[in-house]
């Protein structure tokens, strides 16, 4: 245990514990399936992370050390409730159904956006810090007046949690008692930055101040995650307002491809994090309790090598559409200040891609 | 076969260049999609590079501290079936995702594999060639590894460059019997060492050759790797930057707006020395390093509480002097990386324990890189250890912004006189250096006179304090 007040049901060694509020409800068919899912994210976060190093991305930010906050997170949800990422929900997006290589059009720069929010009930990335918490509490609000029993939740981490932004969504949503989760991943370090430093009391201990619950949950532990969000979004659905959850867990790997942490952290603190890896005690669980053999973990890794590849595939077949077209979509309709960008771009001759 | 040519990417949001820092492969090396072939080092971090394809290493374009333009060719590999052959050689498998990826991706993948970014290849080659100053050879697309097509452009003595003439030179190798394995058939170094271990040169005769220049090898310096005075170039010439810019900058603006002077003493630290010895055993102490350094930190600390002047600077612009009654005591550091002297907050308020503690913290990080710039800024008081380098005594110059910086020679027995006996005991030298705008030398010479008395009887002050 972290501290006493982290949510875990299981510990990194595999072993289950109790909670006075929380008990794992997942059948061992569920729990195989979320460590799935587990292994496929991080095999095409990896992958991600080679496209951009061999100049096929612009940018990718690495999930590695949390896919369980989010597969945890993603798959508690409904299918008609509404949630609002930042650019590392990677895990979100595969919960959502959103296919893999629209999530990279944006990395590569050849998209505004990558797919219809509506149709995986899943906003585009907001890439501007904590921006998405304000979208997410007027939306939530639209389904209060709506009468619809759907949830909102917003994702944004422990940087974040520091700007205006955020904290604003927060005074909204409890004001109104809309009903919205705000999903906090707290992996220590926003850049450079340690949590601790931006953050005098634990981060989840905020929500009170602002009069909602807070909860801290251990991220690294999937079967925790999944109780607490699913509660959390239990609750909203039927006017039990917001709450925060801050998922306590850690970046393993670098801010974005563009940032080098071994300039700013120690080895021994990505040292200690490697024993709370969030799918070795998942599979410590399943070979113990449920007797899954190595055969099952090889055909989950060949399937994930395999999409890796069909990735890869898609990304290369993306080509490079003509840079005019970034104007096409930003607003629905035409708008004086995109027109204006177009038309100097056009006197400028930057036009003309690859096809 | 045919070949494909990695491009050295943008990993980084905008950057144009790269060094090369580490080649992972060597031409002839078979790799697997994905395997790292580079260490390459950009103005914001240090990257691997996994390989784009699945093939053979037919060409690196870069040697070991070369300096690389972003969409210009970093590596050429032979690949079977082109690029799409990459990942159905490691898709052997019956899934329906794995039976995807063999769809053929046709000319757009072509394209943006070698040209993602870049508007026109065959004009970034000839750049590359006004770039390094050599001719341009007419390098058609199907030429094969090693053996490539040249006009008459090409000179008549083989193509290399300076240090690898002169490495060759030095080893007795004979340019015009290689064949090079570089960019148009340039000589590389990496192609003098095959044919110094293919010739099987006798160790005697490979002496001979090498002791009258030094030893070989590399050194430090400036915060990075050169070469060994046999090994490399009769001139070197280095950028000025990063922590070298850092330091240069400083000590610049240091030594020609502050007038420096200099008070100094021998001082018997034997009793400094058994407290060091006492302390190791105390179980607070457990793992830590331990030196004579965290008392005279502790003695220069005390000397700015009894002497606030001391702990100064002087402010030009505002036409100010500033006393500042809390010490952050800068230590300087000898990195890997280069000089830099992080400070320890409020060291003044730190009793033994703690300094010792701040201390091993403070080198730890250094040692390791992770020093971060809040721990470099508002130092006023420094110390340079140059004890641990074997000299007994420094005249350092001032960190930028502060009053007094004392050197610390090594601790070492020589012969001392107590009454009218001459004993052995172990002294150390200190030098206090000073900005004689605003500390004058008997405020100078009373606060050094303290930190040595400190350093005599340590136990005493360590109670008084």
């Amino acid at each position: 245990m972290i501290d006493e007040e982290l949510v875990q049901l299981l510990t990194p060694e595999g072993l289950r514990v109790g909670h006075p509020e929380y008990a794992s409800s997942l059948d061992g068919e569920e729990i195989f399936s979320l460590y799935r899912d587990m292994v496929i994210v991080r095999r095409l976060c990896n992958e991600s992370t080679s496209l951009q190093r061999q100049g096929q991305l612009a940018l990718w930010a690495p999930i590695q050390g949390q896919e369980a906050a989010q597969i945890g997170a993603g798959r508690a949800l409904q299918p008609m409730d509404f949630t609002f990422p930042t650019y590392r929900e990677h895990g979100i997006a595969w919960c959502r159904g959103v296919p893999p290589e629209d999530v990279l059009r944006m990395f590569r720069a050849v998209s505004n956006g990558g797919w219809n929010p509506q149709h995986f009930r899943h906003s585009v990335p907001t890439v501007v810090l904590g921006n998405q918490a304000l979208h997410a509490v007027g939306y939530a609000m639209g389904v209060q007046r709506d009468g619809a029993e759907e949830a909102v939740m917003t994702f944004f981490g422990d940087g974040a949690s520091s700007q205006g932004d955020t904290l604003e969504s927060f005074v909204w949503a409890a004001s109104f008692n809309a009903p919205v989760v705000f999903f906090c991943q707290n992996n220590q370090w926003g850049i450079s930055t340690p949590s601790s430093l931006q953050s005098k009391v634990p981060l989840y201990r905020r929500a009170e101040g602002f009069g909602f619950p807070g909860v801290r949950v251990d991220g690294n532990d999937v079967l925790a995650v999944y109780e607490v969000t699913k509660k959390a979004l239990d609750n909203a659905r039927v006017g039990g307002g917001p709450t925060m959850i801050e998922a306590y867990t850690y970046r393993m790997g670098a801010h974005t491809t563009s940032d080098d942490p071994t300039r700013y952290r120690i080895d021994a603190e990505v040292e200690v994090w490697k024993h709370r890896d969030p799918l070795e005690r998942v599979k410590a669980l399943l070979v113990r309790e449920y007797q899954i053999k190595g055969a099952a973990f090889d055909q989950v890794n060949h399937e994930a090598e395999a999409m890796a590849l069909k990735l890869r595939d898609d990304v290369l077949a993306m080509g490079r559409p003509d840079p005019i077209t970034m104007f096409d979509h930003a607003y629905a309709s035409e708008h004086a200040l995109i027109e204006e960008g177009r038309r100097e771009m056009l006197e400028l001759g930057i036009s003309g891609g690859a096809h | 076969m045919s070949q494909e040519v990695f491009l050295l990417p943008d990993v980084g949001e905008g950057l144009v260049e790269a060094e090369i820092v580490t080649w992972k492969v060597e031409v002839g090396d078979v790799v697997t999609l994905n395997q790292p072939l580079v260490d390459i080092e950009t103005a914001k971090a240090t990257v691997e590079l996994p390989s784009p394809y699945a093939g053979v290493v037919a060409k690196l374009h870069g040697n070991v501290g070369d300096v690389m333009h972003v969409h210009e060719p970093l590596i050429t590999f032979e690949v079977a079936n082109g690029a799409d052959g990459v990942s159905l050689a490691v898709t052997s498998d019956n899934s329906p995702e794995a039976s995807r990826s063999e769809a053929p991706a046709g000319e757009g993948r072509e394209a943006v594999l070698v040209g993602y970014g870049v508007a026109n290849e065959d004009g970034l080659v000839t750049r590359t060639h006004r770039r390094r100053g050599a001719p341009s050879p007419v390098l058609t697309a199907t030429s094969a590894v090693g053996a490539p097509v040249e006009t008459s452009t090409m000179p008549p003595t083989p193509r290399s460059t300076p240090p690898v003439r002169l490495y060759a030179k030095q080893h007795g190798v004979n340019l015009e019997t290689l064949s090079g394995s570089g960019r148009d058939g340039l000589i590389t170094r990496g192609d003098v060492e095959r044919a110094l271990h293919d010739a099987a040169v006798p160790d005697t005769l490979r002496t001979i050759s090498e002791v009258p220049n030094g030893p070989a090898g590399t050194s430090r310096f400036v915060g990075r790797e050169i070469e060994s005075w046999s090994n490399g170039p009769s001139v070197e010439r280095i950028p000025v930057k990063g922590v070298l810019r850092s330091m240069s900058e400083a000590m610049v603006q240091s030594a020609f707006s502050a007038p420096h002077a200099v008070v100094w003493v021998r001082v018997d630290a034997s009793a400094t020395m058994e407290l060091v010895a006492g302390l190791k055993k105390h179980p607070n102490m457990e793992g830590m390093r331990l030196s004579p350094l965290v008392i005279v930190a502790l003695a220069l600390c005390d000397a700015a509480r009894n002497f606030p002047g001391i702990n100064s600077s002087f402010d030009a612009t505002a036409g100010e002097v500033i006393v500042r009654r809390s010490v952050n005591l800068g230590i300087a550091a000898d990195t890997p990386r280069g000089l830099i002297v992080p400070n320890i907050k409020n060291a003044d308020t730190l009793n033994v324990i703690d300094m010792a503690k701040a201390l091993n913290v403070l080198v730890e990080k250094a040692r390791q890189g992770t020093t971060t710039p809040n721990e470099m800024i508002g130092t006023t008081l420094t110390i340079t250890n140059v004890g641990p380098f074997g000299v007994d005594a420094a005249m350092p110059i001032l960190p930028p912004g502060t009053g007094a910086i004392l050197a610390v020679g090594k601790v070492a027995k020589a012969p001392w006189v107590i009454d009218d006996q001459i004993v052995v005991r172990h002294v150390v030298e200190l030098a206090l250096a000073f900005d004689h705008r605003q500390i004058d030398g008997a405020l100078a010479s009373r606060v050094l006179a303290h930190v040595g008395n400190f350093l005599n009887n340590p136990a005493v002050a360590l109670l008084a304090g």
